[in-house]
């Protein structure tokens, strides 16, 4: 095959794309359209609760048109690491929405779940028979880690995707999956070499990223023998050799090493080709298979609850000692939450002083305030919401009461935007697991259903 | 001199997975960005000072192909962990946007 041409929707599914970006990008032929689900981005919350940090009803709209569009063409549609995280309810999620759609517009297919959730017990097994390794810094994994675990997915290759594509799959939810996974996997069954199929999944995550403007929307990849071409379909928007190679260094910790589960794509001798005034030509990359296959894990574990409350300062006097009323103010909330017998080791408090060091807290280099006003976000963690609330609630009676030296704001020290002025935020979640393993082979650990919706 | 905000095209910061946050320069003019390189301002050893980071902690990649550079630093606290303030890593870029380039030395 001369050319794969790939469809890419948005950079989340939910994120929204333009209409009339699908139904350009649809004429020009796509053997295969999808959008990537998710992302380890918006936190470890998600993860934790089994929930999307996309909206169903976005979701939803971005699928269905998605879906019509796919077998108006009798392609693929294939949506990797299924409502943002890629574990169990967040596959069974998408797939009621991807039912509830086929009913609704009349639709059928034949649909593949490639689940990624592993299981506690299967994993000691591979961490006992020495198939593990830490990532970041990370300890080793253990037992204890793994059991205390909430959630743990594999991050899938394009292995699985392959195969569902073998057994006739028209629509493929799949699990966890490296970003690029779901498009160099038909590429590369396509018959088309492993380095541009890989480049060009990693131009397909994000949907328009590699253009200007930059916005959620759709982006069309045509992968070649030794190169890709990346253009997005909408007429607003042009790929340049600056956005495409301000992409290439997205979320990577380096430009040039892209670790995946079989191999190494090598960016180091690409080079970024305007071939008209809206796209862009990327030649020189090279894939190094790997000795040893491995699958990324992500797990969460639950560290308590939490609750919050925002509220603001415009009092100069108290901006100007706002260090030492702070640090009073924590000792005065440790003595009352103490006197209702929480102690100071039963909970966490954490005060975020926007105006001074909110956003970058340690790493702020400032260390001068100028500005008129300070927010505050006050945070506490508790082993239950119980606690977390109670000792939030003394936070902030404490926020708004506690008395300083030269105050004349004697009514109260805080502006609180709302009513009610605590915010339960439920379940506090964690990265406890960021390790690879070794698996006998690419699909044991991701089980594939078929389905005729 | 020039400072990075007056001379690139694009400075910013995202999560490398939940315990890195990567910052990342680039420029359009890849024969300024070969000046900018040849002046070694750039290093590890700045995003070490800048960011109180130990330098052999920082990943630093200049990417000609690119005209960028790369800078990879353990985050302070991971993403979404208690005492986290940038659960994306995108507001971490701040502190080069001041760096002096001494583009007349080069």
């Amino acid at each position: 095959m001369e050319e794969f041409r790939m469809l890419s929707t948005s950079g989340i599914l939910g994120y929204g794309y333009a209409e009339e970006s699908l139904k350009i990008g649809m004429s020009w032929q796509p053997h295969v359209i999808g959008c990537d689900g998710g992302s380890t981005d918006p936190g470890p919350y998600y993860l934790g609760a089994g929930k999307s940090f996309c909206s169903r009803l976005s979701v939803k709209r971005d699928l269905r048109l998605m879906l019509m569009a796919a077998v108006a063409a009798k392609i693929p549609c294939i949506i990797g690491t299924s409502g943002g995280a890629g574990g169990e309810p967040h596959l069974q999620d998408t797939a009621t929405l991807v039912r509830e759609i086929a009913k609704e517009e009349g639709l059928t297919f034949k649909m593949a779940l490639i689940h990624s959730e592993q299981s506690a017990d299967s994993l000691v097994e591979r961490v006992n028979a020495g198939l593990s390794r830490p990532l970041a810094k990370m300890k080793p994994l253990d037992e204890d880690t793994i059991r205390r675990a909430t959630r743990i997915v594999g991050m899938m290759g394009p292995e699985p995707f392959m195969k569902a594509l073998d057994n006739g799959a028209q629509v493929i939810l799949a699990g966890r999956s490296s970003d690029p996974a779901q498009w160099a996997g038909p590429a590369i069954r396509a018959g088309m070499a492993p380095a541009p199929s890989w480049y060009a999944g990693k131009m397909l995550e994000c949907g328009a990223e590699p253009t200007v403007p930059k916005e959620p929307d759709c982006i069309f990849l045509r992968v070649r023998n030794d190169h890709i071409v990346c253009e997005p379909p909408n007429p607003i928007r042009r790929s340049t050799p600056l956005a495409v190679a301000n992409f290439a260094l997205h979320e990577n910790s380096s430009p040039i090493h892209h670790v995946e589960p079989g191999g190494l794509l090598d960016t180091s001798a690409c080079t970024f080709t305007a071939i008209n005034d809206r796209a862009v030509k990327v030649d020189g990359m090279t894939w190094q298979p790997a000795e040893q296959y491995t699958i990324k894990l992500e797990g969460v574990e639950q560290v308590g609850y939490r609750a919050m409350t925002v509220c603001g300062t415009r009092d100069p006097v108290l901006i100007s000692q706002i260090d030492s009323y702070l640090e009073t103010h924590r000792d005065k909330v440790a003595t009352k939450a103490a006197s209702f017998g929480v102690q100071p080791d039963k909970y966490k408090m954490v005060v975020r002083t926007y105006g001074k060091n909110g956003v970058m807290a340690g790493w702020e280099p400032e260390t001068e305030i100028r500005s008129h006003e300070l927010g505050f976000v006050v945070e506490v963690v508790g082993q239950t919401q119980d606690i977390a609330n109670a000792v939030l609630a003394m936070a902030r009676t404490s926020m708004l009461h506690a008395d300083f030296p030269g105050r004349l704001c004697k009514e109260g020290n805080m502006a609180f935007p709302f009513s009610p002025s605590d915010i339960e935020m439920g379940p506090l979640f964690r990265f406890s697991v960021y390790h690879v393993v070794a698996p006998a082979d690419p699909f044991e650990m991701f089980p594939i259903e078929y389905e005729t919706v | 001199m020039a400072r990075i905000r007056d001379i690139a095209q694009i400075c910013k910061s995202k999560n490398a997975g939940p315990f890195a946050v990567t910052i990342d320069v680039l420029f359009e003019d890849h024969a300024l960005y070969q000046r900018v390189k040849a002046t070694g301002v750039l290093n590890a050893a700045l995003f070490s000072r800048l960011y109180g980071v130990a330098e052999a902690d920082v990943l630093f990649t200049p990417y000609d192909a690119a005209s960028a550079f790369k800078a990879t630093l353990p985050r302070l606290v991971p993403a979404g962990d208690i005492g986290d303030t940038d659960v994306y890593g995108a507001q971490q870029h701040a502190p080069l946007l001041d760096v002096d380039i001494p583009l007349d030395a080069a």
